[in-house]
């Protein structure tokens, strides 16, 4: 059996501020996990800790098998193999989008500038942006930025992708296209973890779900059950007042 | 290199400052360009008037103003100016690449790195904080004098040096500014996928630092072009266009000359003045219209 990813009593704090209070997950190959919560319940932090972004206090990550918070653990050979998307899309200003989505697969895999274009190509083409390869980033729409972070993470080649929120800096119009692109991801067969808002597409794209709350997985499961059945009082108010606000 | 996407990057040098100068005279209409000129002329016949007849004018103008004088001694300053222009470009180079890895030290984050950030901080506190006359003139006299081997012992060479010493700790901070206004999220996505953290410096940051950098760099650039003047207090053998000015003043006792030789500066400096403006003046509307 592989294992995808492993968190064992995974603990952060910022200052004072405890964001993770042990956290525990499992996953397996080709599983989509979406995480929910309100904001601040540790989705962004906990993403941000699977790849090393930020360190963790206490507790383990094992990534495909490999325990990434060891000590001497190369940080950057544990990203390349991760890839994630943010939630203000992030790309490089002062690049293309092709030079966007080539930089690390040059600078970092050592291919070639001509087998990296080629890998770039064929990604934009398959998330209808071809046509936008030469565009600095700021030409572009929201949804084509988003899309263009994603296929910057893709051309990692990457083993999972974490997606952090990323269709809240949108206009509710460009939200449809960049989930579209997720989902077809998540036919692939890749492993994500999605932090999200989406209730709708949570349960239409994940395996499992997790319910985060004050830093904690208060509860995981099918997304039928937990959108259905939920088990804690907490689950139930967070779901009652996201349909309350009209976003599921 | 940079995206112009809307033609207010197209245009002649002068664009910005003209439009910054006399936009509000344009919105006013012609009435408004009627009093702009009426009260300019008025300024300046009271200006002239008041001068030219002060008690001493007539000496004044025969010791600043005197044709014969300029005409003697201005094409020797502008040959002198020559040596001005090449020690201005030999030093620009230098400077640009020195205060970018001054400035690249004292942004460099983590704890190993503590000695090389404490030895840029104090680098470029200590050189802002002294003239950078002082260390012409320290370095210049003060190293041909210890005469160590293998050293040149040039004056004119060390007067050089010092200049350098002193504009790399501005320069290096102009560019610590740039380097910190691009926005953590740009290192950690570059980070995120990989990249080294030097990596992430040269290909992520630095660009996009510098880029924002150039209108400040320019005036620094403006500065140093004056400040090789100073270099004249130790290169007694090699005169430049300030120097060249003395002689004639003292052999003919007469100030003209040295009006010629801030001539000589005028011509590279108000053109790049203008430059300096256009460019942030650009800058300024680009960043309007990504608001």
């Amino acid at each position: 059996m592989s294992q995808a990813v492993r968190v064992e009593g995974v603990f952060k704090s910022f200052g004072e501020l405890e964001v993770l209070r042990g956290i525990d997950l499992a996953m397996d190959d080709h599983e989509v996990a979406c995480l929910i919560g309100a904001s601040g319940s540790g989705k962004s932090t906990l993403l941000r800790c699977l790849n090393l972004l930020e360190p963790i206090d206490a507790g383990r990550i094992w990534i495909e098998g490999r325990e990434i918070t060891a000590p001497g653990v190369d940080q950057n050979a544990v990203r390349r193999g991760i890839g994630i998307v943010f939630q203000s899309f992030n790309l490089f200003p002062h690049m293309t989008v092709l030079r966007n989505i080539t930089l690390a697969p040059t600078k970092v895999l050592g291919l070639s500038r001509q087998e990296a274009t080629n890998r770039a190509h064929e990604l934009l083409a398959r998330f209808d942006l071809d046509d936008k390869a030469a565009d600095y980033p700021d030409r572009l729409s929201g949804g084509q930025q988003q899309r263009v972070a994603i296929i910057r993470a893709l051309a990692m080649q990457p083993d999972i992708m974490l997606l952090d929120e990323v269709t809240s800096a949108l206009d509710p119009v460009l939200v449809a296209e960049v989930l579209d692109a997720i989902r077809e991801l998540a036919h692939t067969g890749m492993t994500m973890v999605i932090a999200t808002h989406e209730m709708g597409f949570a349960r239409d794209v994940a395996s499992r779900v997790a319910f985060l709350h004050e830093g904690r997985i208060l509860e995981e499961g099918s997304p039928e059950r937990i959108f259905s059945a939920p088990e804690q009082e907490e689950t139930r108010r967070f779901l009652d007042r996201v349909i309350a606000a009209g976003r599921m | 290199m940079t995206p112009t996407d809307d033609g207010t990057s197209a245009g002649p040098p002068a664009e910005g400052r003209r439009s910054r100068l006399l936009a509000p005279l344009r919105q006013e209409g012609a009435k408004g360009v009627l009093i702009a000129m009426v009260s300019t002329l008025v300024v300046a016949a009271a200006i002239v008037y008041l001068v030219t007849s002060s008690p001493y004018w007539p000496d004044v103008k025969e010791s600043f103003f005197n044709w014969t004088q300029f005409r003697d001694s201005f094409p020797d300053i502008l040959e002198a100016f020559r040596r001005n222009i090449l020690w201005f470009m030999i030093a620009e180079p230098i400077i640009l690449a020195w205060a970018l890895l001054l400035a690249i030290l004292r942004s460099l984050r983590g704890p190993v790195f503590f000695p090389l950030r404490l030895l840029a901080t104090i680098y470029v506190d200590l050189f802002r904080g002294v003239p950078t006359l002082l260390v012409v003139y320290l370095l210049g006299f003060g190293v041909p004098t210890l005469g160590i081997p293998g050293l040149p012992t040039q004056s004119a060479f060390w007067g050089m040096v010092g200049l350098i010493l002193g504009y790399s700790a501005y320069v290096a901070e102009v560019y610590r500014a740039g380097i910190e206004s691009v926005h953590p999220s740009q290192t950690a996505a570059a980070r995120a996928l990989g990249l080294s953290r030097w990596r992430t410096l040269q290909h992520v940051v630095i660009p996009q630092a510098v880029r924002r950098v150039i209108p400040p760099l320019m005036n620094d650039f403006l500065a140093l072009q004056k400040d090789t003047a100073l270099i004249a207090v130790v290169a007694g053998t090699l005169p430049e266009a300030f120097t060249m000015s003395q002689i004639f003043q003292q052999g003919n006792f007469n100030f003209t000359p040295i009006l010629g030789a801030a001539l000589c500066f005028l011509i590279i400096t108000i053109p790049l003045t203008i430059f300096t403006d256009w460019l942030l003046e650009r800058q300024r509307r680009q960043r309007m219209a990504s608001v």
